[in-house]
């Protein structure tokens, strides 16, 4: 589908298990994501999918396992060393501010990029200045990309949900990530808010190379979106590998696919 | 001198002195949005800071040996009460806020009347309890060249205070609009774990705010301690700023300003106008009245935010 | 920098009469002054004519290294932009002809075009442009030399028959550089009457066809204008109606050329409203709904306003409803009190409305292309926005009627533009002749013969007639006018426009001719309906059950009556009251060829395809089954069935 080159492993899970109280939420999961590549998990609900999201930025702490990011181990990732190393991520349930403009909302994602101490920022001297200035610009780019120029000025509280995850990601982009974590990027959109919504992941992708490792349910998104597929099932990984082969997979078929209920392409 | 003379000379004075409350409505706005906890202490700070300031000036003399009367030692005593905020904020930070993370907002209300409480006495503690005069070398006498031009008597302390709470305003107003930092402060004050989701450090966004409170507190201390007398009174003026936050909203800078424009306006022309009807006194109950009839129209104040409740 | 600027001490076109020439004028005499604006990434970026100027000469020595030459056509597709304007005019600089295309126009519309037209070079806009023509070149064989505008996504496409318009002016420059003359040569080599645009009409009937219009007649017709509406280079125009729409060709470009004045290129078509309030148009045209639109907006906002402010909107607004029109149009005789009113409701009111609007600054506002309500043209002239009709079409350059300053109203056109010479021929046709007539259909010898007749009259295919006050009103196309069975003046278009002017009425189809009685189709408007629905805790679940809901109906025959009481009041058009309707199930669509792409009813085409509709209302059944394929928008098809209601309606008594 591209002519970006998928590059050597850039973050491995080595045997992550979590567990809250008595639930093990995950159970000895270890997987991989390669530079340049989109890697869809799946699962069905309560599957462990988000939980395994939170572990790689470190929002929970898992019990056992060790997470190798950009060659370096760690026991647990600290969240915002995760930030600092390149990771942003969007979340299930939209967390924007939804009293702030957009661009004050893609202006946030910047903030770990800002250089500048305390007291230039507090005397908008020169160097604050031209930095404000220079992430102004970027958002700027950022918000042309995903095409909501006329909604610069708006509170995000008043843009309805398939926009308001479009804003999401804005300021998850804003970070200029090289990982991207999506958790659900197209639940509860319309057909063609989900098209857009894979053109501009796809576009994230190829022109800037950024990695991206996302949940979905929608399977045709999968199929059509994802180089590998990640399988869950009750905390267990049960599948593992490209799409096509995934979708092969007996094991995969019988606790997912098979399952009639299941959405199977555009709905 | 004519009727809409005076009118005007009561309405400069009173927009001069609301230009006072705002400044201390300011104080609770900033700690209201980061923290999203009405901050009692507030009186108490203004009170310790400038007891501070007063204190050093006191003690410099036999500390460092220098004269009385020297100009270094005015700035050595602010930057002395500047450090002290500062580090309040620090420790109130560390020891106060981070415990009580994620704890509902009535918890953390409840903790800074113990803060207020504590403060006032570390800083009697420490300074003693007396009255103390506090001298900034700006006369309260009327300005020859308004009085000159207009036939008004506008104090030419009055206009200083109002000059520089002005200035104060406006910069922290922009500060906030404009600034990484500030963005991050309203990034928290609209949404907590939206903020500690995309990485904002809370704990910083809350120093830095408690250190800006401390700061306001020092300036506001400095003003009516000027005026007043630094005493333990000076925490009351805090119960002023009360009227201000309830018109003008506890989460708006701009509110602030307003609110305290309108409540010195208001109350000034209240004791000037109906007070003759009522025997005088009006000053010190009218903006609590007019505060309890905007309770009733508009409560989120003129410039808050309407709050849905989730049913 | 160029040629032009260094040759200021001579004006080397004392009377510019083709567009290169206008813009060398313009650079020389004005060559500092802002000519065109876009916001782009938050920020207006601006050119004056002298970059514009040296812009287009990179572009023209780009598209000659190209292979690009005279008489041949150049397509431009896309959103409003300062790369495609510069087009227009690099391609007239060589000799060749600009065709722009509707950016919304599918593959095979634009294939239609790449034919028809023989186009090898085209420039899009985007990545979504350069796919459709890549399509439609591909389907037809056809060699196409494509440039585009916006990079985005396009950096992937290595074939070298795509290139950037940065490429294309850099080589461009690279070729000026070694051709000492030649750009001035090939402008030099321009004469007015070398055909200057070709613009397809969207044609309500059969396909399209390119209406080939000269230098000459362009800028006889934009000089008019300018002189008519005393246009100059203080004015500011938005420019956000299609390029391809002659209106656009006139407003953004010819008159811009003519007059000096600034085109502001807005940043999306969505930012539309925001920038027109950033930048205050004083020059403005808009077709009726946008004004409809607008309108509906405030009076939503107006519902959810403050109480307060309710109450003062609507004192002033019956203030300006008395006497706003009048003082717009200094007419004496306003009461000193109302003035006084009239001026504090300006600053209460009318003022924040039209900045709102962002129809602070405009002067000059048009409208045309369908009927506008009466009641909904005086709110905009209450308001103090100087709105007027004008009247014409492709093949006259925009222009036939004008009216002047003072002597605006709703239901005419107006006077004759400058140099028109208007003739009613005897079936109540309009014929126009002037300086600013098209030279041809391209390749259509039959239609341009059919168009033309031998006195040099351009037959408009409108039926209209001249008022009181001299003014042209129009009723309806001379082919749709019809009969009624009992012999009475049918005119469809104009009892549509009746029922359009609801609110909640988007679109309406009447028939009648030949028939005893009038009945129609409707859609509801979804937006204004379903507010309507909401208001009332009408629980509904999309477009098609919204339409079938008894209230819905109830609301719409409402809509009717009101409508068929202003038709009992003319005369010649009492007969024409509706007696039955049926509301659609779904949106006509251009999509699905019911609608022309400026959203024009083909009245043929939904009359054949709703054939058991149109006959049920006519059979006297209450309600009709029907299966409707439809196209939806991301391309797919698929099919509609609803069970249509079908309404009776009164009659209003007719006036003796």
């Amino acid at each position: 589908m591209a002519a970006r080159a998928i590059g050597p492993v850039m973050l491995e899970l080595r045997n992550i298990a979590l567990s809250f109280g008595g639930v093990q939420a995950l159970r000895g999961i270890s997987f991989d994501v390669r530079q340049h590549e989109i890697r869809a998990i799946i699962g069905p609900n309560g599957a462990g999918k988000s939980s395994l999201l939170n572990v790689i930025n470190g929002v929970y702490v898992p019990q056992q396992g060790e997470i190798v990011f950009q060659g370096r181990v760690r026991r647990r990732m600290d969240r915002h060393e995760a930030a600092r190393q390149g990771m942003a991520r969007t979340f299930q349930n939209i967390a924007l501010f939804k009293g702030m403009s957009v661009l004050d909302n893609i202006m946030t994602g910047r903030l770990l990029k800002m250089r500048c101490n305390f007291l230039q920022q507090a005397l908008y001297w020169g160097a604050a200045q031209r930095e404000e200035i220079a992430h102004r610009a970027r958002a700027e780019e950022i918000i042309e990309f995903l095409e909501i120029e006329h909604l610069r000025k708006t509170p995000v509280g008043r843009l309805p949900y398939g926009l308001q995850k479009r804003v999401e990601l804005g300021r998850a982009l804003a970070a200029e990530p090289c990982l991207l974590l999506l958790d659900e990027p197209m639940a509860g959109m319309n057909v063609e808010e989900k098209q857009d919504m894979c053109r501009y992941i796809l576009d994230v992708n190829q022109e800037l190379g950024t990695t991206v490792v996302l949940i979905e349910h929608d399977m045709g998104v999968v199929m059509d979106l994802s180089d590998r597929v990640l399988v869950l099932d009750y905390g267990r990984k049960i599948g593992d590998g490209r799409p096509a082969e995934v979708r092969a997979d007996p094991l995969v078929v019988a606790a997912y696919l098979g399952n009639p209920s299941m959405p199977e392409g555009h709905a | 001198m004519s009727e809409l003379q005076f009118f005007a000379e009561v309405l400069t004075g009173g927009l001069l002195s609301g230009l006072l409350y705002a400044l201390v409505a300011l104080g609770f706005v900033l700690i209201y949005k980061a923290s999203g906890v009405f901050n009692f202490a507030q009186g108490a700070m203004v009170f310790f800071a400038a007891l501070t300031y007063v204190g050093c000036l006191e003690k410099l003399p036999r500390w460092t040996g220098l004269a009385a009367d020297s100009v270094l030692l005015v700035w050595l005593a602010l930057l002395l009460a500047l450090a002290a905020m500062l580090l309040l904020a620090l420790a109130i930070e560390r020891l106060v806020l981070r415990p009580l993370v994620n704890q509902p907002p009535q918890t953390l209300f409840m903790a800074t009347i113990g803060l207020a409480y504590f403060i006032e006495g570390l800083a009697q503690g420490v300074w003693g309890a007396n009255v103390r005069g506090l001298e900034l070398g700006i006369q309260d006498v009327p300005m020859d060249w308004v009085l000159d031009h207009t036939g008004m008597i506008v104090s030419r302390f009055d206009l200083f205070a109002a000059g520089v709470a002005a200035t104060l305003v406006t910069g922290l107003a922009l500060f906030f609009r404009h600034s990484r930092v500030g963005r991050a402060l309203r990034a928290v004050a609209d949404d907590h774990q939206a903020a500690l989701s995309v990485g904002i450090p809370l704990a910083t966004i809350w120093r830095i705010v408690w250190a800006i409170a401390g700061f306001v507190a020092l300036v506001s201390g400095l003003i009516w301690g000027a005026r007043n007398g630094v005493q333990f009174a000076l925490t009351y003026t805090a119960l002023k700023a009360l009227p201000v936050l309830i018109l003008g909203g506890f989460e708006s800078v701009p509110g602030a300003i307003v609110g305290g424009l309108i409540v010195g306006a208001s109350e000034k022309l209240a004791e000037v106008y109906i007070g003759p009807w009522v025997g005088g006194g009006v000053e010190s109950w009218f903006p609590y009245m007019l505060a309890l009839l905007f309770l009733l129209i508009r409560p989120e104040g003129l410039f808050g935010e309407k709050h849905m409740d989730r049913v | 920098m160029s040629a032009a600027a260094g040759a200021a001490g001579t004006h080397p076109f004392p009377d510019p009469s083709t567009f290169p020439r206008l813009l060398v004028h313009q650079a020389r005499v004005r060559g500092d002054r802002i000519a065109m604006r876009e916001k782009f990434r938050g920020i207006w970026h601006a050119w004056t004519w002298r970059e514009v100027l040296a812009q287009v000469r990179a572009m023209a020595c780009g598209l000659a290294a190209q292979g690009f030459g005279r008489g041949d056509h150049l397509a431009i597709i896309g959103d409003n932009r300062p790369r495609l304007y510069w087009a227009i005019a690099a391609a007239q600089v060589l000799g060749g002809v600009p065709v722009p295309l509707y950016q919304d126009a599918v593959a095979a519309e634009v294939g239609f075009v790449l034919d028809n037209a023989d186009i090898s070079h085209a420039l899009a806009e985007d990545q979504e442009q350069v796919d459709k023509l890549l399509e439609a070149s591909t389907a037809a064989a056809r060699k196409l030399r494509i440039y585009y505008d916006d990079p985005r996504g396009l950096r992937g496409y290595a074939d070298d028959a795509v290139l950037s318009c940065t490429q294309l002016q850099d080589a461009g420059r690279a070729f000026d550089a070694t051709h000492a003359d030649f750009f001035e040569r090939a402008l030099a080599a321009v004469v007015p009457g070398d055909v200057a645009v070709m613009l397809y009409t969207s044609g309500t009937t059969g396909k399209p066809k390119g209406v080939r219009l000269t230098h000459a007649a362009l800028i006889a017709a934009a000089r008019g204008g300018v002189a008519f509406d005393k246009l100059g280079p203080g004015d500011e125009v938005l420019c956000y109606l299609p390029m391809a729409w002659v209106g656009d060709y006139l407003f953004s470009y010819a008159q811009a050329y003519c007059a000096g004045f600034t085109i502001n290129c807005p940043e999306s078509a969505a930012a539309v409203s925001n920038d027109m309030r950033e930048i205050g148009p004083t020059y403005y045209f808009a077709p009726p709904r946008v004004f409809e639109n607008l309108h509906s907006d405030i009076m939503l906002r107006m519902e959810d306003a403050a109480r307060v402010k309710r109450v003062m909107f609507d004192y002033f607004m019956a203030v300006a409803e008395r006497c706003g029109a009048d003082i717009l149009d200094r007419k004496p005789g306003v009461p000193v009190l109302d003035r006084l009113r009239y001026a504090l409701g300006t600053l209460c009111v009318y003022a924040p409305l039209r900045d709102a609007l962002g129809l602070a600054r405009v002067r000059v506002a048009y409208t045309a292309g369908a009927a506008i309500g009466p009641e909904l043209f005086r709110f905009y002239r209450t308001l103090g926005i100087n709105l007027k009709h004008l009247y014409g079409s492709t093949e006259t350059c925009a222009y036939i009627c004008l009216q002047p300053d003072g002597a605006a109203k709703a239901d005419s056109v107006g006077m004759p533009a400058p140099g028109v010479e208007i003739r009613i021929a005897a079936g109540g046709e309009v014929l126009v002749r002037s300086a600013a007539l098209f030279q041809e259909y391209y390749r259509r010898p039959d239609a341009s013969a059919a168009a033309m007749d031998a006195e040099g009259f351009f037959h408009t295919g409108d039926a209209g007639f001249f008022d009181a006050d001299g003014q042209l009103k129009i009723i309806d196309r001379v082919r749709d006018v019809g009969r009624l069975a009992g012999g009475e003046l049918f005119a469809p278009n104009f009892i549509e426009s009746k029922l359009k002017f609801s609110r909640y009425v988007k679109e309406a189809v009447a028939f009648g001719d030949g028939r005893d009685q009038v009945c129609a189709f409707i859609n509801i408007d979804a937006a204004a309906a379903g507010d309507w629905a909401e208001r009332r805790g009408i629980a509904f679940s999309g477009y098609a059950d919204l339409a079938g809901k008894p209230q819905v109906l109830e609301l719409i025959r409402g809509c009717i009556d009101r409508a068929n009481a202003e038709l009992a009041a003319d005369a010649m058009l009492s007969a024409s009251q509706v007696r039955r309707f049926l509301v659609l199930h779904k949106e006509l669509d251009p999509d699905d060829d019911e609608l022309t792409r400026t959203r024009k009813v083909r009245r043929a085409y939904v009359e054949e395809k709703y054939r058991v509709l149109v006959d049920a209302l006519y059979s006297g059944k209450t309600e009709q089954y029907i299966v409707t394929p439809v196209t939806f928008e991301d391309g797919r098809s698929g099919s509609v069935a609803a069970t249509l209601s079908i309404v009776d309606c009164r009659a209003a008594a007719v006036a003796a």
